[in-house]
Parts: structure tokens; sequence; C-alpha cells
């Protein structure tokens, strides 16, 4: 089957049932997602499905309808997405495991919505677990970039 | 040769120089130091001016031989080399580097010593100085115990100094000048007459000039890295998923592999059918190891679904079956002699003999490391030489084990130690990487990635011991006249030896750590440790019996100061025996603002906790809703006695405080018919965005010197959250988790 992931075709052999998140890792080689609990408790997996944050360890790959974005795709070091830029300056990553994850979350909200309150920032980052517990950055980070992304920053 | 011959004893002298360094403070000087590992994976063109500084055309790498786990390690590490060499952090490329005993980490003991870390008086300094012989000569690079920091302030400096020192004569060699008339900056030697010379240039030069024993360092005034918050060498990489752990590791024709061992940990595999798993798609081999089954396959997920279809018929577990009978035993072990008795002030029994105000018992259960990153690890074993990757906290027994396990020469074991998705201790344990190098072993030549599942993670850890504490206190005067706190946990200690074949040689000091040493003044006061048998593996956990021993001293704090009608910190300052926590206790009162009026439901919480050297003081704000309690915000004042890096330093206690809580409102693991019952997030569940309150750090610096902060903001965590639940409800929950008690939003 095709699967577009951060703009490439990629044809892969793989069961129907395989995650996602297999699929990216162990078969195209596209490590950035990762694998935190296979059952979408942890949000380490997240990727964007046509912009939208979605758990790729429970995702069959049969099932993936539009394109695929990982961290990778987002922005890189040389040419960084204000999400990531605004993780930076605010030096949130600790183990960093699941910071591939909170950045996508967080990308998602804020193209939704530009500038989210508290409760939305909850509502929208609580499916992933920060176990180094860098929630007062993440929070913080997340407003960096929601003003830079009004130009107001 | 010739070079490299010369390099080798110019090394040693430098060696000899960084190595001493870590040791001035007591009387023990190392004569031999261990060999400079860099030298023997030198390629063309590199020299090693150190064990810690690598140069060759293209730039310097730093080797920070502790593992990242999060806590910021590289950066710092990296920082104290840098400093010295006169270099900034982006001209250096920071490396874990290799296994080896000269990086042995000699602070790493002193936690464990019966003198408290406020003790500066010379029996305890000697002893102190003492744990490095062992932790030389055993030679465990080891990433734990909030030692990193200071078991490298001074011998990390010296290293940067002494190569340094060696650059600058080769560049006063060169130019047929003293080196007086030179000096360095941004990794350049300059003359008066602006020539410059790059250090990459000089480093070949470098390798044959004498050098000072004890090469001088800088004021703490000239300090352009140390002590300002530098951007972490990680972050970009971490921020774009090009950050490399063992779980991401790639080589040529790698296979996936992953293990089901039996559920009662340590029991045997009576037999499997593993004839559905065998046909399944991926599936490449089938192979039984040490008490269970790993499956082969061409990805991760082919070999976690086979691994569901093997039918197993495992043996029972060697220990009680459920978890009511594990805190049975460890009441029963109150009935029988101390293994410590550390503190006895006064006269306890006769102040006690006519029965206390306050008594009463806590108690915490086993818990989990649940790193974000399953445990892994890459092994490959091909021509008599074995190379393993994998994010760990100990390459050297690493290093040991596979070894044995390989049946080769240490030698011909490469560990390389990548970054961890976290560690809280779980990764200084071998056991995920032997399950590695199992199966590299029965296929040779192959590179095998094992990965456990989460629920194999979750459910095969060496978890944090549970624990019970008795309290009995008479309070008078609006303080304690007498407090017996009385603590039995099974051992983490004991049990971490008897893995590497060693019986524990006394008291386990970890069962009353963080309880017998505060910085107190009770007129009778006593504090005794009680070791049941271990019984499911143990092990440390983010902060080790302080875990536990903070929540049940600062919760019987608490509550005597409730009995004695004073105000919990009032109380707690009146009691201060020590400056710098003095002076923390009143930091967190002012940036907490405590004692100004709050609005009804809402309750404010302290705990105090020294632990690893470190007087922590927390303070949270909760209210109690309709829906349940909300954590609204925490505050926390720490003495590190140096702070090197102060966002990096801010940033640890934001992650030890949440781990904290994270703990104490949740965590739990229960044991039934041989089994733990949790098996991922969905049972046991950690903190989240919608939880987690806002906190305000203030960091001090009044200690008698420079300590770690990895894990001494955890403690005091949970006191100070269900403190803040008394203060705001009148419940007073002595059981964690306190969900178990009450709800949170």
């Amino acid at each position: 089957m095709k699967l577009t992931v951060n703009g490439v075709i990629h044809e892969v052999d793989v069961s129907d049932d395989m995650p996602l998140l297999w699929v990216l890792r162990d078969e195209l080689g596209i490590v950035g997602p990762k694998y935190g609990c296979g059952i979408a408790m942890c949000g380490a997996c997240t990727v964007h499905i046509d912009g939208v944050a979605t758990r790729s360890c429970v995702l069959p790959v049969s099932a993936v309808r539009g394109e695929v974005t990982t961290i990778e795709g987002l922005g890189t070091p040389d040419a960084l997405h204000a999400v990531q830029q605004a993780w930076i300056d605010t030096q949130v990553a600790q183990c960093g495991y699941c910071q591939s994850g909170q950045i996508l979350s967080a990308a998602a909200l804020l193209a939704g919505n530009p500038a989210p309150t508290d409760a939305d920032i909850d509502r929208a980052m609580s499916g992933n677990l920060c176990r180094c517990g860098a929630y007062p950055r993440i929070r913080q980070a997340i407003r960096i970039a929601a003003e830079k992304l009004a130009g107001t920053g | 040769m010739g070079r490299l011959k010369t390099i080798t004893r110019r090394s040693l002298l430098i060696g000899s120089a960084a190595i001493a360094g870590g040791v001035v403070i007591g009387y023990w000087r190392y004569k031999t130091p261990y060999e400079n590992p860099l030298l023997t994976e030198l390629e063309a063109g590199e020299t090693a001016l150190t064990p810690y500084v690598k140069i060759d055309q293209n730039g310097i790498t730093v080797i920070a031989p502790r593992a990242e786990m999060g806590q910021g390690v590289h950066t710092t590490l990296a920082a104290l080399v840098a400093e010295e060499l006169d270099v900034t952090l982006e001209q250096v490329r920071v490396e874990h580097g290799p296994a080896s005993k000269a990086y042995f980490n000699g602070a790493a003991f002193e936690e464990g010593i019966p003198y408290p870390a406020t003790d500066a008086g010379r029996l305890a300094e000697n002893l102190r100085a003492f744990t490095q012989v062992p932790a030389k000569f055993l030679g465990m690079q080891i990433t734990g115990g909030s030692s990193s920091t200071p078991d490298a302030y001074l011998k990390m400096r010296k290293a940067g100094a002494a190569a340094r020192s060696a650059l600058v004569a080769a560049a006063a060699e060169k130019w047929e000048t003293s080196t007086d008339k030179l000096s360095t900056g941004a990794g350049f030697v300059y003359a008066g007459d602006g020539q410059r010379i790059a250090y990459t240039e000089l480093a070949p030069l470098a390798a044959n000039v004498e050098l000072p024993d004890d090469p001088p360092l800088k004021d703490r005034a000239d300090w352009k890295l140390l002590g300002r918050s530098l951007p972490r060498v990680d972050m970009i990489a971490k921020c774009t998923g090009n950050a490399e752990y063992s779980i991401d590791v790639r080589l040529p024709d790698m296979r996936y592999a992953t293990v089901r061992m039996n559920p009662g940990l340590g029991g045997k595999l009576n037999s499997y059918d593993a004839s559905a798993a065998k046909a399944m798609r991926g599936v490449e081999r089938i192979i039984e190891v040490d008490g269970g089954v790993a499956v082969v396959a061409s990805n991760s997920w082919y070999a976690f679904r086979a691994a569901n279809a093997i039918q197993f018929d495992w043996g029972e577990a060697p220990y009680p079956a459920t978890t009511a009978e594990h805190f049975a035993a460890a009441e029963r072990a109150f009935g029988g002699n101390p293994d410590s008795r550390l503190r006895d002030d006064g006269d306890v029994g006769a102040a006690l003999q006519d029965g206390a105000d306050v008594e009463t018992e806590y108690r915490v259960p086993y818990l989990a490391h649940a790193t974000m990153e399953p445990l892994n690890a890459v092994a490959w074993f091909r021509d008599g030489r074995l190379d393993i990757w994998a994010g760990n906290q100990n390459p050297t027994q690493a290093t040991k084990d596979s070894a044995a396990l390989a049946d080769i020469d240490a030698e011909n074991v490469h560990v390389h130690t990548t970054l961890m998705g976290g560690g809280f201790g779980r990764r200084q344990e071998t056991d995920f990487i032997l399950s590695a190098v199992r199966v590299a072993k029965a296929m040779p030549g192959i590179p095998i990635k094992m990965t456990w599942s989460r629920e194999e993670d979750m459910s095969h850890d060496a978890y944090r011991p549970l624990a019970i504490a008795r309290l009995r206190a008479r309070v008078a005067a609006g303080r304690p006249t007498a407090m017996e706190l009385s603590l039995s946990s099974p051992s983490p200690i004991e049990s971490q030896l008897s893995r590497i074949g060693l019986a524990i040689p006394g008291p386990d000091i970890s069962i009353v750590q963080a309880a017998w040493d505060q910085p107190y003044a009770i007129d009778h006061y006593r504090v005794s440790g009680y070791r049941p048998r271990v019984m499911i593996p143990l092990t440390s956990w983010r902060s080790v019996g302080a875990s536990q021993n903070g929540f049940f001293h600062e919760s019987a704090i608490d509550e005597i100061a409730h009995a004695a009608g004073a105000d919990p910190l009032q109380m707690r300052l009146d009691l201060m025996t020590h400056e710098p926590s003095r002076r923390v206790l009143e930091a967190v009162a002012e940036l907490s603002n405590w004692g100004s009026s709050l609005p009804a439901g809402v309750g404010r919480g302290v705990a105090f906790v020294l632990s690893f050297g470190v007087p922590v003081a927390e303070v949270i704000e909760v209210v109690d809703t309709p829906s349940g309690i909300k954590i609204l915000n925490a505050f926390a004042a720490v003495d590190v006695g140096i702070a090197l890096d102060p966002r990096n330093i801010e940033a640890q206690v934001h992650s030890g405080l949440n781990f904290g809580l994270a703990a104490a409102m949740l965590g739990e693991i229960t044991i039934d018919k041989g089994r733990v019952q949790q098996r991922n997030f969905n049972s046991y569940d950690s903190i989240r965005m919608s939880q987690a309150p806002p906190v305000k750090v203030r960091i001090l610096e009044n200690g008698e010197k420079i300590r770690g902060i990895g894990e001494p903001a955890t403690p005091p965590a949970a006191p100070a959250l269900a403190n803040a639940i008394f203060a705001a409800t009148g419940r007073r929950i002595r059981e964690l988790p306190l969900r178990k008690h009450i709800n949170f939003q």
C-alpha cells in the first residue's frame, strides 16, 4: 500500500492491521514518533494526519486517509516550526522522549485555535504524558508560540 | 607508534591531575589513575588530552561520562570542562564516551554513610572521602544519587584546565616564547601581538608537553559559562526528532525482538506452545531465554503480536501472592531487631512511657519507574565482539554482566550509552540489556533490537519498595518533646546487591534515609529502621528512601504541629538546627505568601526534606471542589550550594516536584496471584497537564558545598500535598496514593 509521509510517497508491504507507528519506525526508519504505551494513553506516538493530531500506535496503517506529518516533517533544525522554536527558546525538553508528541499536539492545537485559554491547553495536551513533568514549560512555550503565530510576539 | 606512546604517557600525567582532583578533600591520594580509555579508540588525527577532552582537526569533543536521562547533565558537565578549557559550549561536541572504570563516580556512595549531610566535621568528611576508595576500585561508572555534579565539579574543571595548559605550552614552544605571554579564548591561543592559533591545530603538539601536576582553576568571578543558564546541548535535537535513544538505533539487517518473562517475577518457565506464533507473519525465530521466551521478527509489532499468541505454563512466583501479605511481612519486621537506629537523642523510652499525644501509622505502596521510553537495547554479537547500544545508568556493570553472559572478555564488549527516555533509577539495572544479549548470542552476526512492550516493562520492573511508618510523639508548649519514628521496608540495596552476587554488608541506610538525618532538634528523638525480607525485585527510584520517608517524616511533623497548636511552618523553623535549611523554609514562606488569608476551601501545606545534601522546602496550595481536589500552585526553595545552571536547576525542581506529586496522587503497584497487576498507563497513570500546577522556584546558595538536584525536589511533594489537603478539608490521609481516599480533578 501507499503512504505519504512528510511529503514523500512510500510503498509499504505489511499486515493491514499494523499500527502506523510501527510502519513509520521499523519499516520506513522515521523514528521521531515514539513508542510509549501502544494503547493511545501517552501520546508519544502523535503524528498529524492532514493536520489532525493522531495517535499512530493504535491506527491501523490500512485506515490512514491523508498525508502523514511527523516531527521530522514539521520543521528541521534549519527551518524550525514556530512551536519548535518556542520549545527551544523555553528550554522545554528534559529527557525529550515525549516531546515529538507534545510538539505535534501543540502545533495542531494552535493551528485550530490561535489563542488558546489554559482550559483549551489542558484539553488538548492532557493526552500527552511527560514523566519528567516538564508541564510548566510546555504551557509557557505554547503561549509564546501562540503570540508568535499571531504576530504579537 | 612513537606518538601513541607519548600520548599515553602524557595522558597519564594529565589524568593523574584530573582524578586526584576528586579527592583533595580527603587524606587519600591516588597514585595510579585508570588508563585513559579514549586512547584505544582514537582515530587518525585525533588527540586525547585527558579522559575528557578529545581534539582533532575538525573540532573538540568533551566526554561527559554520565548518562543523560533528562537531568541536563551533558550540558552541565561539558560546561565544567569548557569553562577551564576556554572554549564556548557551541564549539564542543558532547559525547557520553565509552564505558570505563576511569569514569568511576567517586561521589555515588556519599549518601550511604552514617553521618548526616549537614555534618561537616572531620570524622564525617574523612568517611566521605574514604567512600571514594571503594568507588574507585569498584570502578562503577554510575549515574545516580544526584552525584554527577558534585563528583565532576573539581575533576572535570581540572581536566579542562590541564588540557588548556598543554595547549598553551605547545603554542609557547611553537612560537618560542613563554607561556605567561600567551592567553586563550574561544578555542584559540593568542600571542601578545594578536597572532593566534586554533586548539585543533595545536593538539598534536600538545601531546608532547610536560604539565603541572595540579593546574590552577579560574576564580568564580571569572566564569563565563558556569553560574549561567546555558542552552542545553541536546535541546534542538530533542525538539526536531533527531535525538537518538537506543530504541531509535538502526543497524544493517537488524531484526526486532521482544520478550515474555514469567509474570511471577523470578519464577520459572515450565513449558510453552509457540506453534501459532511461529506461523505468524514476520516472525523469524522463537528463542527460549532465561525465565521466558523471545520472539524475533522483521518488525517490533510483529514480534509483539506473536508474543501475545504464545501459550505459557509459568512456575510459581517465589514470594507471597498478594500485596496484603507483603505489607504483613513489613508489619512483622517491627517485632524483630532494628536494622538501624542512627538517631536516638535523649531518652525516648522514658519520654513516651506514659503514652503519646500522637500515635499513628502511614503506608506507601510499591511503585514502578515507568520511564517514557520502554526498556530496550540493541545488541550485535559478531566475531567474538559484542556491541551494545542502550540508554543505561551503569555501563561498566552492563559490560561486566554482558561479558559473563556472552562468555567473552570484557574488553570485547563495547557499550554505547545513548540518550535515555527517562531513567529514574531503572536503567542502572542490566536485565533489559541482558535480554538483548541473550538473543544476539543465539543469532550471531545479526544486530538485534530488543524492545520490551510497555506491559512487560511495567510488570517486570525492579520496584520502589512498599513501606510502613509508625509514629509516637508527645507535644508541649507548641512543639514536640518526643518523637519516635519506626520505619519498615524491604531493602532496595539488598535486592540490588543480590543481583550482582553480593550480600548486604550492614544496615540499609536508605530505609531511614531523609528521616534519621533531618536537621530538627527534638529533645527525645529516635528513628529506627526495620528490614523485612526482599520479596519482589527492588531498586533505586528517584530519591530512593527519601521518596517514602519524606512523606512519613513530614506528615508526622505536620500532625505534631497540629496537635501542638502550632503553625506548621513556624514550628519547623523553631526546630531547625541548620542555617541553609532555615533559609529555604523562610524563602518558601515568602514565595508562597505563607500565613496570608485564603478563600474557603483552599488550603496550603508545607514540607521540608533534606536529601542528597540539598535542603528543599515546598508549599502546595489546593482547593477542594465538588469534582475533587485541584492543585492550584506549588512553590519550592532549594539550596544546591553552588548553582551552575539556574534554568536547568529550575527544570529539575519542576520535574522532581511533579514526579513526587504523580506518585502521591496516583502511583500504586499491587500484587495478586503473584503477579503485578498494573501493566500500562491506563492502570498506572501519571500526572497530566490539566493536573500539574504552576511552580515557582527559588534557588539559594548558602550550602556548604556543591550538590546535585536530580532527586531532592521529589521527597517533599507528597507530604506538602497531603498537608495541603488536610488544611483544605480537615482530612488527614496517611496512605498513598491519595486517590484511594480522595478524588482529584
